[in-house]
């Protein structure tokens, strides 16, 4: 692994505040997960690449962006890794390397998945259930 | 070892089960360690009062260690729990009177770390060595 | 003034060879209280030793200095040799001057020097030795068995074959325990009862038990070979001698609709009942929650069927107090709650069942007659998910779950399967692992059968969500392999609940002053070569309540805890360390700090009377030790703020000295 890359690594792990090496491989993120079908990469695979440094094609894929952030995963996870804040991480670290958010909101109706709930509508489910 | 040819007055407390074992594989192994580390058996750590401690540096000795099982290992199940607490209490307070933290340590050794003990005794005689020699409690009046 | 005599031995070259040995006997000649001071080459020899008793005779020596190898390798050589001679045992101190100094330096000024220094501190110690003599207890020859499950009966079985009394105190009204509710016992599929009931039989039968069922121990004081022990019996308002295990009174009882506890809920019972066929003691018990008679005064029918005239309304509680030398735990496990694990709809469908409750269904004496049927409408089920590690390896939610593997569900998950399977062969079973872990004579071989011949789905995942859906299970599932999502439509799912502690553990611990670790389970005195004591002298660990085990283990564990049990009570006395700690009664003053720091449970307080200097007497609190308990650590001498506490071999006068003589 390079330098920048395993930087980036670190910075990723920060970010998250997620320990992925406590991650025993069980599975049970992906089987919660409610977008599952839609990720190219899964919850799961999220914690392996990232562990393992495969960060280009975590943060290359449409991935990031179908994470509905509904923490299924994280409340499930038994060992308490919590793999939908590592995709969050990642999304943030792309975006951080684009300087800006440079999706302009005219932009947006196009790119929306009718399918799929908004991330912000779920988040706000989330945040505001408790 | 020796700076300036002063040899500091090492005084070590091991507990019976694990460190001290620990000294005596460390013998059989021949692994050698200075000669001015004087041991005293204590059955576990947690025997050592910190009069004890304060006593040797009383009586002129310029490092006390004290070794016991590791964490959870305790012969006696909880000892080394008690020792660790009170040491940090006592040497924080020495710390204060003005003896360096370096000349007192607390050190886990098991019965199967020989080599970590003379290590652990190399490097904490190295230190003190380095920091000369203890004057801050010696009782004037023991110096014949 | 001591009377000392220092010996210091060469061994061969091995001490010689640095350390100038002659000049130590010199040097170590003109120390306060040295008389007579020698050399030799082997002290450990024959020779060696005749020099010592020799000298002990000659000079009138009041103790023994031995410059030599380590006190690890001869002090009990050397303390023998005294004995032989007449000295006091403990009036032998060795400097070791082999492992610490010789091996260990290789300048023969400086090891010569750290010799003579290392002798003079065993001189200055034992100046202020005092001679000890370790103190002597009577041992009971009776034991206490607590809980009546497989590992109580086995420690039972094997204490009472050896000639002891053994009495087992199980809270159930019968003993058997968990494994009487189970079906088949992995790996050789041999049936529970088949091979638990006969050995109810022999317990029930031994002369030297006694079972104390439907009873609870209540209070335990005393310490290693004389334990006081108080037990409750529960008023099961049968007379035990009296009744016949007929089973009229159960036929007619009127009240019908109680939850039966045997079959986990799964079907009822009466309020007057014997919880299975084979139970021991085969008496009836009334469940004061549920009889008529109990609750409105007004029924009375099973005391009218009884012919022999068992059942008395009026029983009371019972409390018995009894002597033990020994107290073995065998209290074992329960599978954890699933209410918290909402996942896998456990409370929200009857189909979800955990593995206990599934060992029920395909029991023959079980609810259904041993016919796999859906608990919710009775039909056949065609497929079966059985998730694996619910709850068990769980780190992250400590209130739903346990950080430990239970290591006995990866084999009875493959062994329901395979029982499924080899019987409905139209069935369909999947079983969702993170690790199969089958480590055990003919486990994997076993795992592996009920994958190749029976065809069972392993799949490696876990389920995410079990959602009712009309008469179906939806399932959602990961599998890792493949990297896909699975939506299975199941009849039932199997939860492989975790096991933990059983409830009473934690209480009967404190009552026993006998350590626990986070999860309640009970800690072994060395986990590796004293697996089956706990630190507490004479109490024993016997199956699951020393942690998750299979049934092989604990028999083997029963075993081994009953041959330590025999140990102790083919004694008739038993040597404690004389080396415990002591309280100064004048000096102590009640703090009880020693108290709490006491990993044993040695030190209890009492009032005593004392003079006081003008001549009144007062009374006042004071600490005392218990030497057959103390086993010397010394813990509490330090925590003593009056200095009252002081330990016998290592006083704190003693370890000055060493100080002293190490720093002049």
């Amino acid at each position: 692994m390079d330098n920048k890359n395993s930087n980036l690594q670190a910075e990723i792990v920060r970010m998250s505040g997620v320990n992925p090496r406590k991650c025993m491989r069980c599975g049970k993120c992906s089987a919660t997960c409610p977008a599952y079908d839609e990720m190219e990469y899964h919850p799961h695979q999220f914690v392996y690449m990232v562990e393992n440094g495969e960060l280009e094609p975590l943060m290359k894929s449409k991935s990031i962006y179908k994470c509905l952030t509904c923490f299924a995963c994280v409340d499930r996870c038994p060992r308490g890794v919590e793999p939908a804040k590592l995709v969050e991480a990642v999304r943030l670290a792309v975006i951080r390397q684009q300087g800006k958010n440079h999706l302009k909101p005219e932009d947006i109706p196009p790119i929306v998945d009718e399918d799929l709930p908004q991330q912000a509508i779920v988040t706000a489910f989330r945040k505001y259930a408790k | 070892m020796q700076v300036n040819e002063y040899k500091p007055l090492i005084v070590a407390f091991c507990c019976n089960w694990c460190s001290y074992a620990g000294a005596d594989l460390a013998g059989n192994n021949r692994l050698s360690y200075p000669d001015n580390v004087k041991i005293i058996r204590v059955p576990c750590s947690c025997r050592v009062n910190p009069m004890f401690v304060l006593r040797a540096f009383q009586r002129g000795a310029d490092g006390v260690i004290l070794c016991g099982c590791h964490p959870g290992d305790c012969h006696y199940t909880s000892g080394n729990y008690y020792t660790r607490r009170r040491m940090a209490l006592l040497f924080s307070m020495l710390d204060y009177l003005g003896i360096e933290r370096e000349r007192t340590r607390v050190e886990w050794c098991s019965a199967a770390e020989g080599a970590k003990f003379a290590q652990t005794m190399n490097e904490f005689t190295e230190a003190v060595a380095a920091l000369g020699e203890n004057k801050r409690l010696e009782d004037l009046r023991c110096k014949e | 003034m001591q009377r000392i005599g220092v010996f210091v031995c060469w061994c061969g070259t091995n001490i010689a060879g640095t350390v100038d040995v002659k000049r130590v006997a010199e040097a170590l000649k003109n120390e306060p209280g040295v008389v007579y001071s020698d050399n030799y080459q082997y002290m450990c020899s024959q020779a060696g030793q005749d020099m010592i008793k020799n000298a002990i005779h000659e000079y009138k020596l009041t103790g023994v200095v031995v410059c030599s190898c380590s006190p690890r390798m001869h002090e009990t050589t050397f303390r023998k040799t005294a004995a032989a001679a007449g000295l006091n045992p403990y009036m032998v101190e060795i400097a070791n001057i082999r492992e610490q100094c010789s091996w260990v330096h290789k300048d023969m000024e400086a090891g010569t020097e750290k010799a003579i220094i290392l002798g003079r501190a065993a001189i200055a110690k034992l100046n202020l030795n005092t001679p000890l003599t370790a103190g002597e207890t009577p041992v009971t020859k009776r034991a206490l068995v607590i809980g009546g499950g497989i590992a109580g009966i086995q420690t039972a079985l094997d204490i009472a074959d050896a000639g002891f009394k053994v009495d087992i105190v199980e809270k159930k009204p019968t003993i058997g325990g968990k494994m009487a509710q189970l079906d088949k016992t992995f790996p050789t599929l041999d049936c529970a009862a088949c091979i638990l009931t006969p050995k109810m039989v022999d317990v029930g039968q031994h002369e030297n038990i006694r079972i104390f069922s439907y009873s609870e121990v209540t209070d335990v004081k005393g310490f290693v070979g004389n334990f006081d022990v108080t037990i409750k019996r529960k008023a099961r308002f049968v007379k035990e001698d009296v009744c016949t295990g007929c089973g009229l009174c159960m036929e007619k009882c009127p009240m019908k609709k109680v939850p039966n506890e045997f079959n986990l809920g799964l079907d009822n019972r009466t309020a007057i009942y014997i919880p299975f066929a084979q139970a021991v003691p085969k008496v009836a018990t009334i469940d004061p929650n549920y009889c008529i008679m109990k609750k409105t005064g007004k029924c009375g029918l099973c005391s009218t069927v009884c012919t022999v005239g068992a059942i008395d309304y009026n029983q009371q509680d019972e409390i018995i107090e009894e002597k033990y030398g020994a107290i073995v735990v065998a209290t074992g496990f329960n599978p954890i709650s699933m209410d918290k694990f909402d996942e896998y709809a456990y409370s929200q469908s009857k189909d979800v069942v955990t593995s206990l409750e599934f060992e029920r269904l395909m029991n023959a004496a079980g609810p259904t007659q041993g016919t796999l049927l859906r608990p919710s409408d009775g039909k056949h089920p065609h497929t079966l998910v059985f998730v694996q590690c619910v709850g068990s390896r769980c780190e992250a939610c400590a209130e739903k779950g346990k950080e430990y593997c239970s290591k006995i569900c990866c084999m009875y998950t493959a062994k329901h399967a395979m029982l499924v399977r080899d019987k409905y062969p139209d069935t369909e079973v999947y079983v969702f692992y993170i690790d199969v872990r089958t480590p055990g004579k003919n486990f994997d071989e076993f795992y592996r059968r009920a994958v190749e011949e029976y065809g069972v789905h392993y799949i490696k995942g876990m389920v995410g969500k079990v959602a009712p859906e009309g008469d179906k299970l939806m399932v959602q599932a990961s599998d890792l392999l493949d990297n896909k999502q699975l939506h299975i439509a199941a009849d039932m799912v199997i939860l492989a609940a975790a096991i933990e502690p059983d409830e009473s553990a934690r209480s009967l611990a404190t009552m026993l002053t006998a350590s626990m670790d986070t999860n309640d389970f009970f800690t072994e005195a060395h986990p590796k070569l004293r697996p089956v004591e706990s630190p507490t002298a004479g109490i024993y660990l016997s199956g699951a309540c020393q942690g998750p085990k299979d049934i092989p283990d604990t028999v083997a564990q029963a075993g081994a805890a009953a041959s330590k049990v025999i140990g102790l009570l083919v004694k008739d006395k038993l040597t404690g360390n004389p080396c415990v700690a002591e309280s100064n009664e004048l000096m102590c003053n009640g703090c009880s700090a020693c108290e709490k720091v006491c990993p044993y449970g040695a030190i209890t307080y009492v009032d005593k009377e004392f003079r006081m200097p003008d001549r009144t007497t007062r009374v006042r609190r004071v600490a005392q030790v218990n030497p057959a308990v103390c086993q010397g650590c010394g813990a509490c001498t330090v925590a003593c703020p009056s200095g009252a506490m002081d330990l016998k071999g290592f006083a704190t006068s003693q370890i000055m000295a060493e100080v002293d003589a190490i720093c002049k």
